[in-house]
């Protein structure tokens, strides 16, 4: 991975994955080193997400690298006009490596192939959020000690969302069998379901949350918003019909997890935040080791 | 075989024919491989009759021959063409298109958020089904099918 950018998932073979995951449980234990002193990374924030531009920064600062950066549009030259090319070519001369995030699609990738230093994609409009896929797969491994043959079951928002598509094409890598619980309108795009086909992995389709989650190893939970739905009478239908409380944890497994990428607003009552089998907040966490894997490996720090 | 025929394709003398053009595509083949900013002598003919097409186009080119890759290129909007490279009024070869693994420009990516349609950037796609020619871009990893395909 050494000097090369990190765009898409779809970038890293299985090896590389496993080396990124290895190397940030390391990092989990040893989390304060040196090993980045000296070295400068910008985080180039064309559209606001404090989240993960935070949890990039903690990790740089941890390993006691430099951050520069801006964390929206507005604040930057970009919004006196300048091009997205000039933007990179400019900041590639104050840092060792660039982490951004854009609402074009397909920016990191043009990025990276203009950029003399290495680009880390931290989120390409809906389409590809690289370092969180990676957190995820953390995050699964760590709870249930292996990613392969394990029973996912999505929740929510199963169209439009850019983290259940990655991580679905992720552990189909590791033959994982899927379940998948939306509103109609909000159902997994066909082309995933042709994927999974094609690879001869099982899945269902339901729309209703209590009733499915019982065989499940993880429940990765999504927002469920508004604006997604056509007609406002949908979303007020379905809208309490996707939040997870405390009673539909009963007669889970015992190494169940529920995920989520934050920010939550309701989809999982906070009754279940006391529950031994919440682990969205320690998931955030985990995207520190994460990200301090994959910067460091990209740097050649490792 | 019928005379007037012969006469179309052998009325240059050294050259290149491409037959079997969708008529509505004449214009976008004659930008593609770039026709309208060459000295080359030209003469086109199109709303012809085809039995394949309905209406297609023809187009003689003399003294001008293709290279594969170049030739390819039309394969998006004319997969059925076919090639006569003609020498000594003589049809020497004949040439079917094959559609690319990868197109450069041509083509605009159907997504409007994708960074091809804000930047200056000039769009790229490998080719993931060949039949039906249906591209995926290289930025935005939409899919852009021959129903949705717009020309740059
Ligand atoms: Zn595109």
């Amino acid at each position: 991975m050494r000097n090369r950018s990190l765009v898409s998932i779809n970038d890293l073979t299985k090896d590389e994955i496993f080396r990124v995951l290895d190397l940030a449980e390391e990092f989990e234990r040893n989390p304060i080193q040196r090993i980045m002193e000296g070295k400068v990374v910008a985080t180039l924030f064309f559209e606001p997400s404090t989240r993960t531009r935070l949890s990039f920064e903690s990790a740089v600062n941890k390993l006691c690298g430099r951050v520069i950066g801006f964390s929206e549009a507005s604040t930057s030259s970009v919004s006196k006009g300048e091009s997205l090319k000039d933007t990179i070519l400019t900041v590639a001369n104050y840092s060792d490596l660039i982490v951004m995030r854009h609402p074009v699609e397909g920016s990191a990738r043009y990025a990276s192939e203009v950029s003399p230093v290495p680009i880390v994609n931290a989120g390409d409009g809906a389409n590809q959020h690289p370092t969180q896929t990676l957190l995820d797969l953390y995050s699964i491994r760590k709870t249930q000690g292996k990613l392969d043959n394990l029973k996912i079951v999505m929740v929510g928002d199963l169209k439009y969302g850019r983290t259940v598509h990655s991580l679905l094409m992720a552990m189909s890598q590791f033959g994982a069998s899927f379940t998948f619980i939306s509103p109609v309108e909000l159902r997994i795009p066909q082309e995933y379901k042709i994927y999974l086909n094609e690879l001869n992995l099982s899945y269902e389709e339901h729309t209703d949350l209590a009733e499915n989650i019982k065989n499940a190893d993880i429940v990765y939970m999504t927002r469920v918003q508004r604006e997604r739905f056509s007609d406002p009478m949908e979303y007020e239908k379905v809208k309490n019909a996707y939040i997870l409380r405390n009673n539909m944890l009963e007669g889970t497994k015992p190494n169940m997890r529920v995920l989520h990428p934050l920010p939550r607003v309701n989809e999982i009552n906070t009754e279940v935040d006391n529950s031994p089998k919440a682990y969205y907040f320690t998931q955030a966490l985990n995207g520190v080791y994460t990200r301090m894997a994959i910067m460091t490996l990209i740097l050649g720090l490792k | 075989m019928n005379d007037k025929k012969h006469l179309s394709v052998s009325a240059i003398q050294n050259g290149t024919v491409i037959d079997h053009i969708p008529a509505q595509n004449l214009f976008k083949v004659i930008s593609i491989l770039g026709l309208d900013k060459i000295p080359n002598q030209i003469t086109f003919g199109t709303n012809l009759e085809s039995k394949r097409l309905g209406k297609k186009a023809i187009i003689k080119i003399a003294d001008k021959y293709f290279e594969r890759d170049e030739i390819n290129r039309i394969a998006i909007v004319a997969p059925l063409a076919k090639l006569n490279i003609i020498r000594d009024y003589e049809v020497v070869e004949k040439m079917l298109v094959e559609v690319p693994d990868e197109i450069k420009g041509i083509v605009k990516c159907v997504n409007p958020k994708c960074i091809t349609n804000v930047e200056n950037v000039t769009p790229k796609f490998r080719v993931v089904d060949k039949k039906s020619v249906s591209l995926k871009c290289h930025y935005c990893e939409k899919i852009t099918d021959q129903e949705h395909m717009n020309y740059l």
